[in-house]
């Protein structure tokens, strides 16, 4: 039998404040409170409460049959807890009904894995505590940042005690294979790889609404008989949670979509696994993927966080810092260092289709790449600062004034 | 096709950026076989006088534009009070030369406009342009002899060039210039809401051509400067906002002492800014070039590690493009038609300082900014030619002539 894999990702990002030239050694709060609860706001009424809601009703209506699994990022997890606690509330909801798994991932929604290891698997384990305590279960299932993913980053996870890895199923690396069955990542042992069927995913995700899409609109029936079409053990749909009113608007009638569709599959005999429940299936084959690959943009690899100069250059410097940070001891310093790691911080920076004007722009706070550049570096000057305080400098290499 | 135009300055005698636009622009236009004869006011010496009207040519590429100069006391960016000065120091040497100009800048701009009768006369062509206000009559005359369309290209109005206290008589002219013609051409979006809101021209009247940027090789200097450049090239005029760019070098001396701010440029507030700059007390950090032409132009941009143009009221700016092509980033004010046209440059309110001063200060301290921007400001700078800038002008004269 054939099932679906749901996963949704939820994350909201402390976006900075801007900080000018002026600001380094006198102004240490770098977020732009706000605008974070101005956005966590709409979300909340637009996607995660009606979301959360239809997601309770549909589990209750189907009574186990329907399951689903969500990774919600540390950064995001803290703001429901501080600006819209009913958030947080009905994802506890949704855990107590048994039906729902909740994955693991960075803390801050970083891409540390490619800088740091000691500081990735501090972050791993920091939110697997919260997501212990929250929801009351332990992660067995690992998702990287943006599915960031190689085979360094399944085997390490793999030493860290878990049982699968989720990464986007992207043709370059799939080559003529299915993304719906299951693979052993090569130098791993028994760590089972999860690959999202981007097509699938990317229907409801990105096309939904399209209406120069040849098979706009949309309905649950056609989208089951597609599903019903494909072979293969596990259809992974991975999307942002989002996706859900706040991509695509309700007036698109994606909640209807979402509501009807698992009758239509249950009717067709395609089930619901969670990302762990999959795991009984075997694993079809042994996949190599040494360069980092991503569910960013048709390219899906780095380029979007690390695409330009610009990028490379902020990143590498943050976790230039790392050791001074941690030898300070001081806690403000330390958390204010890892909000800055939030790879939607780099993403702000990109450059990539800049000229064209896209999707870049909807969720960038910014008018410009250089406008968040700029206030970024002006922040790990200050960052520098408060770890040696004296005469304010400016550099491009802010950790070296704190050695210096 | 053939093109009478009207001009008031061309390279390499420009002063500003009206000059590069109709070099550009005539290139861009014989490229694609359009015949152009150029009219170009110009002060002749004393024996051509008879003459009135001298013929010349240039070569573009192979191609050839008809040069007409009409011996003119008109010249680029002129003041009534500037226009004053030159026809006294000229009747003051030979007082009968008085006769032969205006004894006033808009009595001069009425004789220009009689000799270009003459010239429509005999010209055969299908369409008249002209360039900017001291051409308007000159090309409402033409089309009155000729019964030719009449195609007006607005690069700066007066709102801009007085920063919102336009000179009446220089108004109306304007008006009456857009008012007579079957077609107006904006350098910009920002122009062309501009002659909608206070000349009431009707909007269908009105096409956006946005000016191009010439991609030929020239000669790389190598510049050995320790100490951070930055750049403010233009004319000293309210319009470009040079106050705006000392206010800021202030306060970036005061983060970064070292960096050397260049002026580049003469005006009307020449003076005044330097005698800002020095009760200011930056006098060795504050360095005027004076008017800049040819090679130093590019010699002054090469050497600059930032180029801002802080301009108050800027109908397109072709000075940032400038820069660009000579791998210097740039900060330019939104207020500019340019900033339309280019995604990859740093862009501030001309007023705010502050800001200005963070990004200037960003820009020379962290050096991903700076490449960033000069790489993918290359990229902008490549789309924006003067072959698709003639291509849209040839549209417009293809809807006017009959």
């Amino acid at each position: 039998m054939k099932n679906i894999c749901f996963y949704f990702q939820v994350h909201q990002p402390y976006r900075l404040k801007r900080y000018r030239i002026f600001d380094i050694g006198k102004d240490h709060e770098y977020f732009d409170d706000e605008l974070n609860k101005k956005i966590l706001h709409k979300v909340a009424t637009k996607c995660y409460l009606p979301t959360n809601n239809m997601m309770l009703r549909l589990i209750h209506k189907h009574k186990g049959k329907f399951r689903i699994a969500y990774s919600i990022t540390g950064v995001a997890l803290e703001q429901f807890r501080d600006f819209m606690p009913d958030v947080l509330k009905s994802f506890q909801d949704l855990a107590k009904t048994g039906c729902v798994e909740f994955l693991s991932e960075t803390y801050y929604h970083s891409l540390s894995f490619l800088y740091s290891k000691e500081e990735f698997k501090e972050q791993v384990m920091k939110h697997k505590r919260l997501t212990e305590t929250l929801f009351k279960q332990s992660p067995q299932i690992f998702r990287n940042t943006e599915l960031v993913y190689n085979n360094e980053l399944a085997h390490f996870i793999e030493s860290l005690g878990y049982k699968g890895i989720l990464a986007e199923g992207a043709d370059h690396i799939l080559g003529w294979r299915s993304p719906n069955y299951l693979y052993k990542p090569k130098t791993t042992e028994t760590i089972k790889l999860l690959l999202k069927n981007y097509k699938l995913s990317d229907d409801i995700a990105f096309r939904f609404s399209n209406k120069e899409w040849s098979e706009w609109p949309l309905t649950s029936e056609k989208f089951a008989s597609w599903v019903d079409a494909c072979e293969g053990d596990t259809i992974n749909l991975f999307m942002d949670y989002e996706t859900f009113g706040e991509h695509q608007w309700e007036d698109t009638g994606v909640f209807h979509f979402m509501q009807a569709l698992p009758d239509e599959l249950l009717r067709k005999n395609i089930g619901f696994r969670t990302p762990s429940e999959t795991l009984a299936n075997e694993a079809k084959a042994e996949l190599d993927i040494h360069s980092p690959i991503s569910w960013a943009d048709m390219e899906r690899d780095l380029s979007a966080w690390l695409g330009n100069k610009m990028q490379h250059a902020a990143i590498a410097e943050i976790y230039n810092m790392e050791q001074k940070i941690k030898k300070s001891k001081d806690k403000k310093i330390l958390d204010d260092w890892r909000k800055l790691q939030t790879s939607d911080h780099f993403y702000y920076m990109c450059t990539k289709y800049f000229s064209d004007g896209d999707v870049h722009k909807y969720f960038n706070p910014y008018e410009t790449p250089y406008d968040s550049y700029v206030s970024f570096m002006n922040v790990l000057n200050d960052l520098a600062f408060r770890l040696k305080p004296g005469k304010i400098k400016i550099s491009e290499n802010p950790s070296q004034l704190v050695s210096a | 096709m053939k093109v009478l135009m009207f001009g008031w300055e061309f390279p390499p005698n420009n002063l500003g950026g009206l000059g590069t636009a109709c070099y550009g622009l005539t290139k861009g236009l014989s490229a694609k076989d359009v015949n152009i004869s150029l009219v170009l006011p110009k002060k002749c010496s004393a024996h051509d006088h008879v003459n009135m009207i001298i013929a010349d040519e240039i070569s573009l590429k192979h191609k050839k534009v008809n040069l007409k100069y009409v011996d003119s006391l008109l010249a680029p960016y002129q003041t009534e009070k500037d226009y004053l000065h030159t026809y006294k120091e000229l009747i003051r040497g030979n007082p009968k030369a008085g006769e032969l100009y205006g004894k006033d800048l808009m009595h001069e701009v009425e004789k220009y406009g009689y000799k270009a009768e003459l010239i429509a006369h005999t010209e055969d062509f299908d369409v008249i342009h002209c360039h900017d206000w001291m051409t308007f009559r000159a090309g409402i005359k033409a089309k009155k002899v000729s019964k030719k369309p009449l195609v007006v290209h607005v690069h700066a109005t007066d709102f801009d060039r007085t920063g919102g206290n336009p000179n009446q008589r220089v108004y109306d002219l304007e008006r009456e210039g857009m008012h007579a013609a079957d077609k107006v051409i904006t350098v910009s979006n920002y122009t062309k809401s501009m002659i909608l809101d206070h000349y009431g021209v009707p909007e269908h009247k009105v096409h956006v051509v946005h000016n191009g940027v010439d991609f030929e090789e020239k000669p790389r200097h190598v510049l050995k400067n320790t100490d951070k450049v930055v750049l403010f090239l233009g004319r000293l005029t309210l319009q470009k906002g040079p106050e705006y760019f000392i206010e800021s070098a202030k306060k970036v001396l005061a983060i970064m002492p070292d960096v050397k701010f260049v002026i580049a440029g003469t005006g009307d507030m020449y003076s005044q800014m330097i005698h800002k700059a020095a009760e200011m007390g930056l006098a060795k950090n504050i360095l005027f070039t004076g008017h800049l032409s040819g090679d130093d132009v590019d010699l002054a941009y090469q050497m600059a590690d930032l180029y801002v143009m802080p301009s108050v009221s800027e109908p397109f700016g072709i000075t940032p493009l400038e820069a660009m092509k000579n791998n210097t980033p740039v900060i330019i004010s939104r207020t500019s038609g340019v900033s339309e046209v280019l995604t990859n440059a740093i862009k501030v309110d001309f007023w705010d300082t502050d800001e200005m001063t963070n990004k200037i200060v960003s820009v020379l301290s962290y050096s991903p900014l700076h490449s960033t921007l000069v790489e993918n400001g290359m990229r902008d700078v490549k789309k924006l030619s003067w072959d698709i800038a003639a291509g849209k002008c040839i549209d417009v004269y293809n809807q006017v002539i009959r």
